[in-house]
């Protein structure tokens, strides 16, 4: 469900956009030029952006200006890409980036 | 090689731009956003005389007449390292290394992080965040919020949500921590809304804040407020209740609430939950400086202007040779008042370069940032003119080390 504010009362409505086609997690999903990944993805219902790297809680965007590292995602292979600092281009491939090992922890995943 | 390097495409380095390259200097921006405005971007309000203050064609209008002067603009380039080199700044970037004599930092402002249990959840979000999604990216951020923080910024962006559509349920305070500190008291609240009361829509808050003048007055709204709120530039604020906790499993589910005293204590047994799929947390804007200490710039601390500032004087200075600041970074105000410090900023680089053709314009841009700070409707602090009389003395008492 898409929730995009096309029409705004002072800022007026959104110009014609080129539509986008990009991966998140391998399914596809429709940005337009302009957004950034964390914008695209919202639109399309999506908050949460990659798990913790050790206790694998979920998390999304906290400052959505590029200070925070909150939102950092795998974007074509490379890791710690903000998403709220980049913009969407046609057949992206983005990822969440997964828990880690954490084998000199006590009680770690490791095995 | 440029003249000038500067850090920042907001309107402060944005008007230095144009400021310097109008006297003949070559400019190179940076900016790790990707696109030009910095924290114009977004800003959306209505002034007491009913015009529309709208940043991002604010933005638009300095970009174009920037690259018009012939101002490069580099978008999506981070700044890391900033060091001296023979006479000469040497910036480190993501796009790789710049030299200039001159370097300008206007790096704005950030947001003070305000923890409250729960915040790591999918949903929860800086006011900053919000806004910069509705009115730049043009996407909703939930359909039902809640605010915590109650602050001028806080509210003027909760009434941008609505505008565009959002539903805004409840502004109410912080938990009372070390952190939250006066955020989280009622009456501390009520002293700082007062001050910019005068702005509010509503004749009988802007007759009724007159009437509160005295402290005991204010201490006996606070007493009495009540538990349904107050529409207030008809926002429902709750000075007398704060969060307790974010809820919620794989996103916010909503935030536990509680009635608090006067003086922000939780009343046992009025914890209610209040249903909701966003939070936003405002904690108030701090300079951005990291890269002006990296430079090696003394600093001072100024609660009135936000936080920690690096010393300057009234050409934008600091003591550092060929090093400049303007705009947030020097002290948290308006737009317009970084845009005139800005400028003044770029004469000054101009008078340092010898081309700066005649004198009286940065003296004149100098008053300009002392009018327009006078006529601002949103006076962030009431002691921002002392302040930045403190950190004058402060970089003059340097220099004469």
């Amino acid at each position: 469900m898409s929730q995009r504010i096309f029409h705004h009362p002072v800022l007026g409505s959104m110009e014609e956009r080129t539509a986008l086609q990009f991966q998140f997690n391998g399914a596809v999903y429709t940005a337009y030029e302009g957004e950034t990944i964390a914008g695209a993805l919202l639109a399309a219902g999506v908050r949460t952006l990659r798990v913790h790297e050790e206790t694998g809680a979920p998390r999304g965007i906290y400052c959505n200006i590029g200070h925070c590292y909150e939102c950092r995602v795998h974007v074509d292979g490379i890791p710690t890409v903000r998403a709220c600092m980049t913009l969407v281009t046609e057949g992206m491939c983005v990822t969440a980036g997964s828990v880690l090992p954490t084998p000199l922890k006590k009680g770690g995943h490791a095995k | 090689m440029n003249d000038v390097l500067v850090i920042g495409a907001g309107p402060a380095g944005l008007s230095a731009a144009i400021a310097a390259a109008r006297q003949g200097l070559s400019v190179k921006i940076v900016d790790e956003f990707y696109r030009p405005g910095g924290r114009l971007l977004g800003q959306l309000h209505e002034e007491p005389d009913g015009v529309w203050w709208n940043g991002l064609a604010e933005a638009a209008r300095l970009d174009q007449e920037a690259r018009a002067l012939g101002v490069n603009i580099s978008c999506g380039v981070s700044v890391y390292d900033i060091a001296r080199c023979d006479d000469r700044w040497r910036i480190s970037t993501t796009e790789g290394e710049w030299e200039s004599s001159l370097l300008l930092i206007a790096t704005g402002a950030s947001e003070a992080a305000v923890p409250v249990p729960g915040w790591t959840l999918p949903g929860v979000m800086s006011i900053g965040a919000a806004q910069v999604m509705t009115n730049v990216q043009r996407v909703r951020v939930g359909k039902k919020g809640v605010v915590i923080g109650v602050n001028i910024l806080s509210v003027a962006i909760a009434r941008e949500l609505q505008l565009a559509g959002v539903h805004v349920e409840q502004l109410i305070l912080p938990p009372l921590s070390e952190v939250s500190g006066k955020a989280g008291r009622p009456h501390e609240i009520m002293r700082s809304l007062l001050r910019v009361a005068h702005l509010a829509p509503s004749p009988v808050i802007r007759l009724g804040s007159k009437l509160m003048g005295s402290a005991w007055m204010q201490r006996l709204a606070v007493a009495f407020f009540p538990s349904k709120g107050v529409r207030m530039w008809d926002m429902p604020i709750h000075l007398r209740t704060a969060a307790l906790e974010i809820v919620g499993t794989s996103q916010v589910e909503g935030v536990r609430t509680a009635r608090v005293t006067p003086e922000g204590l939780p009343i046992p047994g009025t914890e209610q939950l209040i249903p909701a799929d966003f939070v936003c947390i405002a904690g108030g804007l701090s300079p951005l400086a990291e890269l002006a200490a990296i430079a090696g710039c003394p600093f001072a601390y100024v609660p009135a202007l936000g936080g920690h500032v690096p010393l300057h004087d009234e050409y934008m200075k600091t003591p550092l040779p060929g090093l400049y600041v303007a705009g947030n970074i020097t002290g948290i105000e308006s737009a317009r008042v970084a845009m005139s410090q800005g400028t003044v900023a770029g004469l000054s680089m101009a008078q340092a370069s010898g081309l700066l053709a005649d004198d009286s314009l940065l003296s004149q841009a100098q008053l300009q940032v002392k009018r327009v700070r006078q006529n601002a409707t949103i006076q962030f602090h009431p002691d921002i003119a002392a302040g930045r009389e403190l950190v004058g003395q402060m970089a003059a008492a340097w220099t004469a080390r």
